[in-house]
């Protein structure tokens, strides 16, 4: 049987942190007036108590689901969440919003400074996962939600899911971390850096005041994601897509792309720059470096919570290898606390978060049946 | 799930186990056991399975899992955080058996230990009579494909314990159609332990 979809979708915009309201980050600064992008896709119920928040990742977007009014594309995880998948719409109200510091309707570096009236560019303050989540409680208090049934995500989405946890473990039922760390690495670090490097060695970028000029650093930007997308696939897939097949006959002997895997890293990095900006891209990398909670900062010591936690790593992701998702179950089982952890046998890397459909919609749709109907529904199932 | 399609050593153990503790089962398999506990139990349960399509099965029961090797230890477990833990047809599996033991031991305070006997009469008379590596309904495998790493006795068991200071409170004994009082080293398939460190 084929699933359906969530249909027709459109983005919402909701305002808040107006003067004299202004949010504060943990860089020190204010930050006001706030817009996030988002949107929702299935009925909260009448005691407010199955809402979903999807958490997107790095270049995500509050467009997880469905598709907009004629067009064809559908949302990024459309895979998951719709009637009858893993999040499904018609038991569960999921919401998806676009982070702060990003480039799709929320408010970031590319949005308007309403001190200058032109757009922050570098005069945005650095922002931290934890202000990425502490914006999106407005957001939920504006839906009328105080506890989220569940928050989910994969990579910077996991971090967003971890931090929920550590800042707001009242407003969490149960927890599902994709492919993700309890801290970035120097590894994880290192290639942001280069993205970010990559993006202000263009001079274009114009120390980020690039907004009304005719250029802007593209080039830079298109190589911090050819770097990006390497990490996200692996060795195999890599094999398995492009092998060492060329775009012609014979070898150019010239610097065009020869290979299949040059002239896809090329395409993708040109696609990317007309969707993303170069800023956000500095600051959304940054927020996922300052990322940390480890040693006792996940759950404090003494501090109880019973959130449930469904873990998933992938086996052939190097980015965010496994041995970092054993780490955040083992920082909960110190603390006594319900988790699972699967590792999904995965050729395809990084990216898998993204493309392992099926065995990530077993885990997640029982895991959330379970945390929503109890032990009840499992019998249910069974008889 | 019922208790009464579950199986003899399953049902043993699950008449073992307080209602309302907490259990921690070490390859746990597809989770028939947890399961049960935990619904009609209301045993707070976790599990440990390395098998993938075993760990799907649990999570569709509802279960707490963690996806991973008992080889590498229980270091997460702070001491004595289960009142039982569950080593049934696991650890002649594991490659550390004795340091299973002692981990179960250290973060449980009870120990279940369920386990093949290899002096079970028939698996003697195929090795006395035939020259033949045993296969019996406790131990089906061929020497080839056996998952197992250890072949153990009620008898080496019970020494085990012994030397190691491990008191054993309960001992119970099955073959194919119940449970085994005479003779068990001779006359029993497996064998289910409750034990306890001194």
């Amino acid at each position: 049987m084929r699933e359906k979809s969530v249909g027709t979708v459109k983005t919402e915009y909701f305002t808040f942190a107006k003067h004299p309201h202004e949010l504060r980050l943990a860089c020190g600064k204010l930050l006001g007036p706030i817009t996030l992008a988002y949107e929702t896709y299935g009925k909260l119920n009448k005691d407010k108590t199955n809402a979903i928040l999807v958490e997107h990742a790095l270049s995500g977007d509050s467009h997880a689901a469905g598709v907009y009014e004629g067009e064809k594309t559908s949302g990024w995880w459309d895979a998951l969440i719709g009637p009858g998948k893993a999040l499904d719409t018609e038991k569960y109200f999921v919401i998806c919003s676009n982070v702060i510091g990003g480039c799709k309707g929320s408010t970031g570096p590319s949005s308007i400074d309403p001190k200058t009236g032109k757009p922050y560019g570098l005069d945005f303050p650095i922002i931290t996962i934890a202000d990425i989540v502490k914006a999106q409680t407005h957001l939920i208090d504006h839906l009328g939600i105080k506890k989220l049934l569940g928050v989910i995500g994969g990579s910077m989405g996991g971090m967003q899911v971890l931090q929920w946890v550590a800042s707001y473990p009242e407003r969490v039922a149960s927890a599902i971390p994709i492919a993700t760390a309890i801290k970035h690495s120097p590894q994880q670090i290192a290639f942001d850096e280069v993205g970010r490097q990559a993006i202000m060695a263009d001079p274009a970028w114009c120390d980020g005041a690039y907004y009304e000029k005719l250029e802007r650093p593209e080039k830079g930007l298109a190589v911090a994601r050819m770097i990006g997308h390497i990490t996200y696939m692996s060795d195999k897939s890599m094999e398995e897509k492009f092998s060492r097949r060329l775009k012609e006959k014979e070898y150019s002997f010239k610097f065009t792309a020869d290979f299949e895997v040059e002239g896809y890293l090329r395409y993708r990095g040109d696609n990317f720059v007309k969707r993303f900006d170069a800023n956000s891209y500095l600051y959304i990398t940054k927020a996922m470096d300052y990322f940390d909670l480890s040693e006792g900062k996940l759950v404090p010591e003494g501090k109880h919570t019973d959130v449930r936690f469904l873990v998933i790593a992938f086996k052939s992701d190097w980015l965010y290898p496994s041995y970092q998702s054993q780490e955040i179950v083992r920082q909960l089982k110190i603390r006594g606390m319900d988790a699972t952890y699967c590792e999904i046998n995965s050729t395809y890397g990084h990216d898998a978060f993204l493309l392992e459909v099926e065995e990530e919609t077993r885990l997640v749709k029982h895991f959330l049946d379970k945390t929503f109907y109890g032990y009840d529904v499992v019998k249910g199932r069974e008889t | 799930m019922e208790f009464d399609s579950i199986s003899l050593d399953h049902k043993i153990i699950y008449k073992i186990v307080d209602a309302g503790s907490k259990v921690l089962d070490l390859g746990c398999g597809t989770g028939e056991l947890l399961f049960l506990l935990a619904k009609e139990k209301n045993v707070r349960a976790q599990g440990i399975e390395i098998n993938d399509e075993a760990i799907y099965k649990c999570v569709e029961r509802g279960l707490s899992v963690f996806h991973g090797d008992i080889d590498r230890g229980l270091s997460e477990y702070p001491n004595k955080s289960f009142d039982y833990v569950i080593l049934n047809q696991t650890m002649q599996q594991a490659k550390k058996a004795d340091f299973v033991i002692r981990e179960s031991l250290r973060v449980g305070k009870k120990l279940i230990v369920g386990f093949p006997n290899f002096a079970y009469i028939k698996a003697r008379t195929s090795l006395f009579f035939k020259g033949k590596t045993p296969i019996t309904k406790a131990l089906p495998y061929h020497w080839y494909d056996t998952p197992n790493l250890h072949f153990l006795t009620i008898s080496d068991f019970k020494d085990y314990c012994k030397e190691k200071n491990i008191d054993i409170l309960e001992e119970r004994y099955l073959n194919g159609k119940g449970e085994v009082k005479f003779w068990p080293n001779l006359f029993a398939l497996n064998a289910v332990f409750v034990l306890e460190k001194r």
